[in-house]
This record gives C-alpha cells, sequence and structure tokens, in this order.
C-alpha cells in the first residue's frame, strides 16, 4: 500500500524501504562485499573443474572446456574408492563416539558430590580442545613415538613389542579416531553439562518421593531433560560425514599408511597444492561439496521440522 | 548448586553399598580421564626444562631432571622464532578487529524482525549459504593468487573476516536485547549507528567478550593458510613455523648455524619448549573462555 507512495520518491530498486531503514541496509553491505568477495567467488571458481585449468589465463580466464573428463581422471585413479571409504569410516566413528563419550561423561560427572572437584574435571578435559592440532598433535606423535613414547614405554614394561601407531595401517584409524575424541570430547561434555544443569530440580524431588534411586533418575529424569539436545547435536553433526578431520590428519599421516589413512580433503591438497592438478582436485571439491550440502541441508531441515531449531 | 547439594543431603541417608562402589569408581574414572589430558602437558613442560643428556636416555617423565633453561635460551635468541611470534600477534590483532567490526556491523541489521528490514530474509540467505557450501581449497588458493595477496598479512586476515558462525552467535544475542531500548533511542533521534555503539554493544559485553576470544584463539591456532599463502620466512606466522619445525623437521632448509645449534640440544627438549611458548597465549585466554564459553557455545548450539 505505501509502497506505490514510497516507489515515487526513492530510488526505484529500493522498493520499500523507508529513509529511516536505509541505515542498516547499509550497514550490511561491508559484510555482503567481503563474503561475495571470499565465499561467492570461489564457489564459482569450481567451474574450472570443468575445464583444462591453465593458471596463467586467471581464475576466469579464457580456459578451455573439458566436460566430465576430470571427474572420470579422478575416478579411475585407483586408490579413489580406498579415499573414500577411509574418510567415511574415520568421520563416521568420530561423529559417533563424539556424541556417546561427551553424554556419558556429563553423566558421569553429574553424579560428582563435589561441586570443586567437578569443575576441575570440567576445566582440564575441555582445555585440549583450544590447542591446534600442530600443538596437539606434536605431542601426541611424541607419546606415541616408537622409539621413547611413553605409551610405547609402558607397553614394553607389559612385555609388548613396540607398536607403531601413526606408521602402521592395522592402528592409524583407531589412533586418529581416538586422539581426536581426546582433544574434543572435553568440549561435548560441556554442552551437554550445561543442558543437565538447566533441568527443573523439582523433577528430581518429586522422582525422589515417588522411590526412585540415583540410576533411575539418571534414566527417567535426567536423560529425557537432555533427549533435545542430544538428538539437536546428532542430527547437525551428520553434516560433518565427509569431514574427517584434515587439520589432524595432514599433520599425523605419512605414506606408509596412505591406505587407511588418506581422506578426500588431504587428497585434494595433493593433488592440487602440491601435483598443480588443480581441476581434477576442484572436482573432487565439488563431490565433496555437493554430498556435504546434501547432508547440511537435510540435517538444519530435520532439526528445523522437528526439534523447532532455527539457526537465524 | 543448591539441587546437587539436596542430592547429596538424601544420598546420605540411604546410601546403598552399590552405590558407594559406583562412586568411588565414577570418581576414580573421572580424575583418571583429567589426568589423560593434563600428563601429557605435564611431561612436555618437564622435558622442556631437562638437560638433554636425562631426555635422550628416556629418564624425564613429570618433572624436570637436570633443570636448565638452555632450551628456552635457545628459541628465544633465534631471529626466526621471534618473527614468527610477531606475525602472529599481528594476524590476531588485525584479524581479530576485522572480525568485531564486521561481525557487530552485520549482526545489527540482520537481528531486526522482518517488518524492521525488508528482505531480511534475502539477505539471512545470502550468509547462511555460505555454511552449507563452499568453493573449497582450490579456488580459494587461486583467488588468493589472483588478488595479489599472496605472501601477505591480508591473505591471513580477510578470507575469514566475517566468521558465519560467530555471526549467528551475535545475532542471536542482539535478538535478546528488549527492543523497548532500541525504540526510546531512535525516538531520541540516535541514529541506528549510534543506538547500535551506545546501547547496543555496552548489553552485549558478554557475548562480543565470547566472540572475541573465540577469534583470537582461531587465529592464533590457524595455520594451514600461513603454510599455502606465506612464502617469505619473515612472515611466517607462529602455528605453522611450529609446523615446519616440529612436524615436517625440514633440516634442508636450515642456515647451518642453525643446524648446529639445533644438534646440540636434544631435539625434544627444543620441541617441548617450543610447545610450551606456543601454548603460553591459549593459557593467558583460558580463565576467560571458561568463563564466557559456556555462555557461548549454549547460545550457539542449544538455542531452542
Amino acid at each position: 500500500m505505501t509502497q506505490k507512495n514510497t516507489a515515487t520518491h526513492s530510488h526505484k530498486r529500493r522498493r520499500g524501504i523507508s529513509r529511516a531503514e536505509l541505515p542498516l541496509h547499509l550497514m550490511l553491505i561491508p559484510g555482503i562485499v567481503i563474503i561475495f568477495i571470499f565465499h561467492y567467488i570461489p564457489l564459482g571458481g569450481l567451474v574450472i573443474a570443468f575445464q583444462r585449468f591453465i593458471p596463467a589465463k586467471g581464475l576466469f580466464g579464457n580456459q578451455k572446456w573439458v566436460g566430465l573428463q576430470n571427474f572420470e581422471y579422478i575416478f579411475s585413479m585407483p586408490n579413489t574408492m580406498n579415499v573414500l571409504t577411509n574418510t567415511v569410516v574415520i568421520a563416521g566413528a568420530k561423529i559417533i563416539l563424539n556424541l556417546i563419550i561427551p553424554i556419558t561423561v556429563a553423566l558421569m560427572l553429574n553424579e560428582l558430590q563435589s561441586s570443586k572437584l567437578k569443575r576441575t574435571v570440567q576445566t582440564v578435559i575441555y582445555f585440549p580442545h583450544f590447542l591446534s592440532w600442530i600443538i596437539f598433535g606434536s605431542i601426541i606423535m611424541d607419546l606415541l613415538s616408537p622409539q621413547n613414547g611413553i605409551v610405547n614405554k609402558l607397553l614394553g614394561a607389559l612385555g609388548t613389542d613396540p607398536i607403531f601407531f601413526l606408521g602402521d595401517n592395522r592402528y592409524f584409524r583407531q589412533t586418529i579416531i581416538w586422539t581426536d575424541i581426546w582433544k574434543n570430547f572435553g568440549y561435548g561434555t560441556v554442552v551437554y553439562m550445561a543442558s543437565i544443569t538447566s533441568i527443573d530440580p523439582t523433577l528430581y524431588e518429586a522422582a525422589a518421593i515417588d522411590g526412585a534411586n540415583r540410576w533411575q533418575q539418571t534414566r527417567h529424569v535426567t536423560l529425557p531433560g537432555m533427549r533435545m539436545i542430544i538428538v539437536l547435536m546428532m542430527v547437525l553433526s551428520l553434516g560433518n560425514v565427509l569431514n574427517a578431520g584434515f587439520d589432524q590428519i595432514y599433520n599425523m599421516y605419512s605414506p606408509i599408511v596412505y591406505e587407511t589413512g588418506d581422506i578426500i580433503d588431504t587428497m585434494v591438497y595433493r593433488l592440487g597444492m602440491e601435483n598443480a592438478k588443480y581441476s581434477p582436485a576442484a572436482a573432487v571439491g565439488i563431490f565433496k561439496s555437493v554430498v556435504s550440502m546434501v547432508f547440511i541441508s537435510a540435517s538444519y531441515y530435520v532439526a528445523d521440522r522437528f526439534f523447532d531449531y532455527r539457526l537465524f | 548448586m543448591t539441587a546437587t547439594a539436596r542430592h547429596s543431603s538424601r544420598n546420605r541417608i540411604r546410601e546403598s553399598t552399590s552405590r558407594r562402589v559406583f562412586r568411588v569408581i565414577n570418581t576414580t574414572v573421572l580424575i583418571l580421564l583429567a589426568l589423560i589430558c593434563l600428563l601429557p602437558f605435564i611431561n612436555v613442560l618437564a622435558i622442556s626444562f631437562s638437560d638433554s643428556f636425562f631426555v635422550d636416555s628416556n629418564q624425564v617423565y613429570f618433572w624436570p631432571k637436570g633443570f636448565t633453561l638452555s632450551a628456552y635460551t635457545y628459541i628465544l635468541t633465534r631471529a626466526s622464532f621471534w618473527s614468527s611470534f610477531r606475525t602472529s600477534l599481528l594476524r590476531v590483532a588485525l584479524g581479530g578487529a576485522l572480525n568485531l567490526f564486521f561481525i557487530v556491523l552485520t549482526a545489527y541489521p540482520l537481528s531486526k524482525s522482518n517488518d524492521r528490514l525488508h528482505f531480511r530474509n534475502v539477505y539471512t540467505w545470502y550468509f547462511f549459504i555460505t555454511m552449507l557450501i563452499s568453493g573449497g581449497m582450490i579456488p580459494n588458493y587461486l583467488l588468493i593468487c589472483n588478488l595479489g595477496l599472496r605472501d601477505t598479512i591480508w591473505s591471513l586476515v580477510l578470507p575469514g573476516a566475517l566468521p558465519v558462525f560467530n555471526l549467528v552467535l551475535m545475532l542471536n544475542f542482539f535478538r535478546q536485547v528488549p527492543t523497548a531500548l532500541e525504540d526510546a533511542a531512535l525516538i531520541d533521534g540516535a541514529g541506528h549507528l549510534r543506538t547500535l555503539v551506545q546501547i547496543y554493544l555496552p548489553v552485549s559485553l558478554p557475548a562480543i567478550a565470547t566472540i572475541t576470544l573465540f577469534c583470537i584463539v582461531s587465529h592464533w591456532n590457524a595455520w594451514f593458510d600461513g603454510m599455502i599463502y606465506i612464502t617469505t620466512p619473515s612472515r611466517i606466522p607462529m602455528q605453522t613455523y611450529l609446523r615446519s619445525i616440529l612436524i615436517d623437521m625440514n633440516i634442508a632448509e636450515m642456515s647451518a648455524d642453525d643446524y648446529e645449534l639445533y644438534a646440540s640440544l636434544a631435539n625434544r627438549t627444543v620441541k617441548c619448549s617450543q610447545i610450551i611458548v606456543a601454548t603460553i597465549p591459549i593459557l593467558c585466554v583460558y580463565p576467560f573462555l571458561q568463563r564466557y564459553f559456556v555462555s557461548g557455545i549454549v547460545l550457539g548450539s542449544v538455542k531452542g
């Protein structure tokens, strides 16, 4: 109704925007520009996956189009399926364990009587989360070293031969998965602890009056009270199904363990940055982006639809 | 806290043996978990202060043996260590400031309701899509090269200048500010920019603190961009530099002088002292992180 009115004395493109509102739109411009340059342009840059890209001609230069040739090349490489399996197995295990373990630890912490001890344990266990994989990874490499790592010294005392955790295909995936849990379980625990403390204490009193012991209280009050956040975290973590953890694996793997440890991201890195095969690397990137987008969209849809969770 | 007290008094009245056994096991397991997270650092700390002889013969556990500061004097007198430290500090300051500028400026309009900001949904989707899909490593790299940002500090701070997840945290916090405050300011003749600076920012200090800390930590910990974009050794940020020392062990790139010093000390003591020095800044902000981080992640992920 007022549109016709404003349209006459403001610019035609800004129909319906009043003068009082204009500053709000202007404030968005810097953010829009920076996101356009550093997100949307690279997104458009994915076209090089369908080209034979020659860097000298520039990102949007006059490149030769080759259709799906790069994708054919990728899927004809002998280790592609292997890389895909590694990615899904490692990412899947991390997703599952990063749910179960923090929930368990949060429930256990909740049973601690001393709130001082509770706080101390919490403080200590999420510290590793804030370290980079450079720092944490090199500590782990030192601990697990077959020559002088503490772990192998302990195993030696038990009469076991030294295990090369990061250089043996039998152990590499397990090591990657568990060290990731080690670094991150404290962070998840804090999320679940927060949801436990928000449970109405009178529910526990009512349960106790009904004769429920601590275990029954945990089962019938605490867990149902956490249900929403658990399912929500589960749904949202599905978006990571192809994120096996570049930062971690790139710093901890070596050619000996490519068989069990090479993942999509490390493969893209080696293809693109080390061998300068930009187009095939971008093709792998597109594949990963599309699959991830499907999973993330689906998970946000489910979260929105069934749990009334909206990010914005 | 009162709830816990109530539970414990109730439990003291009728505590069975099995319950007591459970509690002992539970406490032990949790203390063990805490130790697993703590002891490696203590080990690293002990090694960094130990004489290399004891380190090489595997005698150092959780207390230094043959106490010495030589590993620290060694790294602290090295120009390459200091230049990387400087680069990282600059990056944290510049990157953090840019992050805050973009986050606050973008979050404020987006926190308005649909009738106060036309096309809000369009804008929201514009930012949200970047969380669903990204170009990935290769196009980003080519873009930085094409823009001529390679080997400059801007290649480290501009691409992530507006972290959308933190934007979401901020705008959800702004949303809780009562609109009455805004209306009063606008009626008094304050513009939006002034309302943002004088009304919104002061009441949002906890959220701003959280987000600042997140940004600082992520800038301090970033290493990958430094590795692919920066080529001049003196401009390499700390974590990238540490990677080359701790993980790559690229002796070929060391000067003869460096190598001699490096070899004269046990590798591990030098490694460990650098780990400690790089961790100190995180330790410094950790108390603050702790204070705000719970409210921060709850704001972001638990918002129902």
